[in-house]
């Protein structure tokens, strides 16, 4: 069965064009890599599986249905993640606030969504954080509770928009290594975008690369290949394949690398909210 | 010295000046604790400052100043609300509709020269001269203020903490930080009462960040902001009587002096586990 089917959709934000025409399909229990240059629609193609942004024109499907803007089988992990410096609210409420978040009324965690809560944080390994405050978190170990949030609900497919920004390589591995875990545990489908392909080639089932508006779905062997993503970045590509990685590069330079330099402040996440 | 507190409590004025400042401390507390989390407490002090020139324009055309206030602070808020996504540099625009609102102020001061002695209430607050029907006023403000910020509360949380998953999960943003502003402006309004537009903070903003300093649970927090909020006011009104101080002046000492301790105490704590840690390990 197919978790999200893309048939000829294509999405614009502000007048322009972010994946035109895209068709591919992403089986239900797959881990898929989501990857492309700054601006190619990553985040933009999540926030339509979201049912935050229809498609113009083709049709997006996702477990069959069109998306519903708070759907509880999607978890999710935004990629702009407003956490005010100096927040002193601790990961129980952080998390407890995206239970039931959207209905009226007044706040309350039952004993059943707190166990859910302590339940989903000891799966990532992070059952200490409920006590604390977010302002005494580091990087790694926020991370890890947003995971953790988007877990909870038992969904069926996750959305990661860029998990491993922000930390350093060991806790991206161990970051990887939860995912990959939990969701094999659960059968969860996964789209993970990342900057770097190598950290996630022993993890990923197909690679969904974006770029210039098109999409492409498959294996790395398929995908990764000079052809491909030169379509992809309308430039020269090379595929270097050194010791088990794979190296990306343009006119000599690693386009992945580079990339990660200016990763803020790009025009593939343009959505603010101040 | 032979005088006890029950004293203070001989005079009507002083047990008017109990009730509303308890009325609105709790309100302002429990709502600043709101401001404080979403990190918009520039917002809650431009819409004092826009509420003083509805009071004065208020006064101007003959009706009671608390009135204009909550006329001009309410319209602010939802405006600010409304425009606050597309208004990319919030902070700048605020500032410059705060002094425009405060400019306007001074000119219905100037054509309304009788109004001088109120304008220094409204600035700073008079919470001495408050009568029955004030309080009766603040009682049935500070309700309406509790019983929407509860209806919303959960959402809000929601979109203040993670505005990008709420928005995924059918929070509609822009609906939660305009209604919360509207409040806002009604605890404003309220709090105004008491210490004055440009003292609002005393109350609206010291004890939350203060509770927030000490307590990272949610409704602790929540309890905990009101509480100072209260003591702080009481205590303030209390000092005032028995050193003839202004009583905002009181107040706003108050709120410094716990944010401070509440600052360090923290800090202190860690220092004192950690020495205690070194202890044993030594």
């Amino acid at each position: 069965m197919n978790v999200v089917e893309v048939e000829r959709a294509t999405l614009r934000i502000g007048g322009r064009t972010v994946l035109a025409e895209a068709s591919f399909a992403i089986r239900a229990g797959e881990f898929i890599g989501v990857l492309g240059p700054n601006g190619a629609g990553k985040t933009t193609l999540m926030r339509a599986i979201l049912g935050l942004l229809p498609p113009s024109s083709g049709i997006l499907r996702v477990f069959g249905r069109t998306p519903q803007c708070g759907d509880h089988t999607i978890g999710y992990l935004p990629q702009v993640r407003t956490v005010l410096p100096d927040l002193r609210v601790r990961g129980l409420d952080f998390i407890g606030s995206s239970l039931h978040g959207e209905r009226w009324g007044l706040p309350s965690l039952t004993r059943h969504d707190r166990g859910m809560i302590e339940d989903t944080l000891a799966a990532v390994g992070a059952r200490d954080l409920a006590n604390r405050p977010l302002s005494a978190m580091s990087g790694g170990e926020r991370q890890r509770l947003l995971l953790a949030q988007a877990l909870i609900g038992q969904p069926k497919l996750l959305l990661l928009d860029e998990p491993l920004i922000s930390l350093d390589a060991r806790h991206q591995e161990v970051a990887i290594d939860v995912v990959r875990k939990v969701c094999r545990e659960r059968g969860i489908t996964v789209l993970f975008s990342a900057h770097e392909l190598n950290q996630l080639l022993g993890t990923l089932d197909r690679v969904l690369y974006l770029g210039n508006g098109q999409a492409v779905l498959g294996t790395v062997d398929e995908v990764i290949t000079a052809p491909v993503l030169s379509r992809l970045y309308g430039t020269d590509i090379q595929v270097v394949r050194a010791d088990g990685h794979i190296f990306v590069m343009s006119r000599g330079r690693d386009v992945e690398g580079s990339a990660h330099q200016h990763d803020h402040g790009d025009g593939g996440h343009e959505h603010h909210h101040h | 010295m032979s005088i006890t507190i029950t004293d203070m409590f001989q005079y009507e004025f002083m047990n008017n000046a109990f009730a509303a400042a308890g009325i609105v401390a709790v309100v302002s507390g429990i709502v600043g604790y709101f401001l404080v989390m979403r990190g918009q407490t520039f917002a809650g002090h431009a819409l004092s400052h826009i509420g003083f020139a509805g009071a004065t324009g208020a006064g101007l055309i003959g009706l009671a100043p608390l009135w204009g206030l909550l006329g001009f602070t309410l319209a602010a808020g939802v405006v600010m609300g409304v425009l606050s996504e597309r208004i990319s540099n919030r902070d700048i625009a605020i500032g410059i509709v705060l002094s425009l609102a405060l400019g306007f102020g001074l000119l219905f001061l100037h054509y309304y020269t009788s109004f001088a002695t109120q304008a220094t209430a409204l600035l700073f607050g008079n919470v001495l001269a408050v009568d029955r029907t004030m309080i009766a006023t603040l009682a049935v403000l500070g309700l309406i203020t509790l019983a929407a910020l509860a209806l919303i509360m959960r959402p809000l949380i929601f979109a203040s903490l993670q505005p990008e998953l709420a928005e995924a999960k059918g929070v509609p943003l822009r609906f939660v930080s305009t209604a919360f502003l509207a409040i806002v402006a009604l605890a404003v309004s309220e709090c105004a009462q008491i210490v004055g537009v440009l003292l609002v903070f005393t109350l609206m903003v010291g004890p939350p960040a203060a509770a927030q300093r000490v307590t990272t649970g949610l409704w602790s927090g929540l309890a905990l902001s009101a509480v100072l909020a209260l003591g702080e006011a009481w205590f303030g009104i209390t000092a005032a009587y028995y050193t003839d101080w202004p009583v905002s002046f009181c107040i706003a000492v108050l709120s410094a002096l716990g944010y401070f301790a509440c600052l360090a105490m923290p800090a202190l704590w860690a220092r004192r586990s950690l020495g205690g840690r070194a202890n044993q390990s030594a």
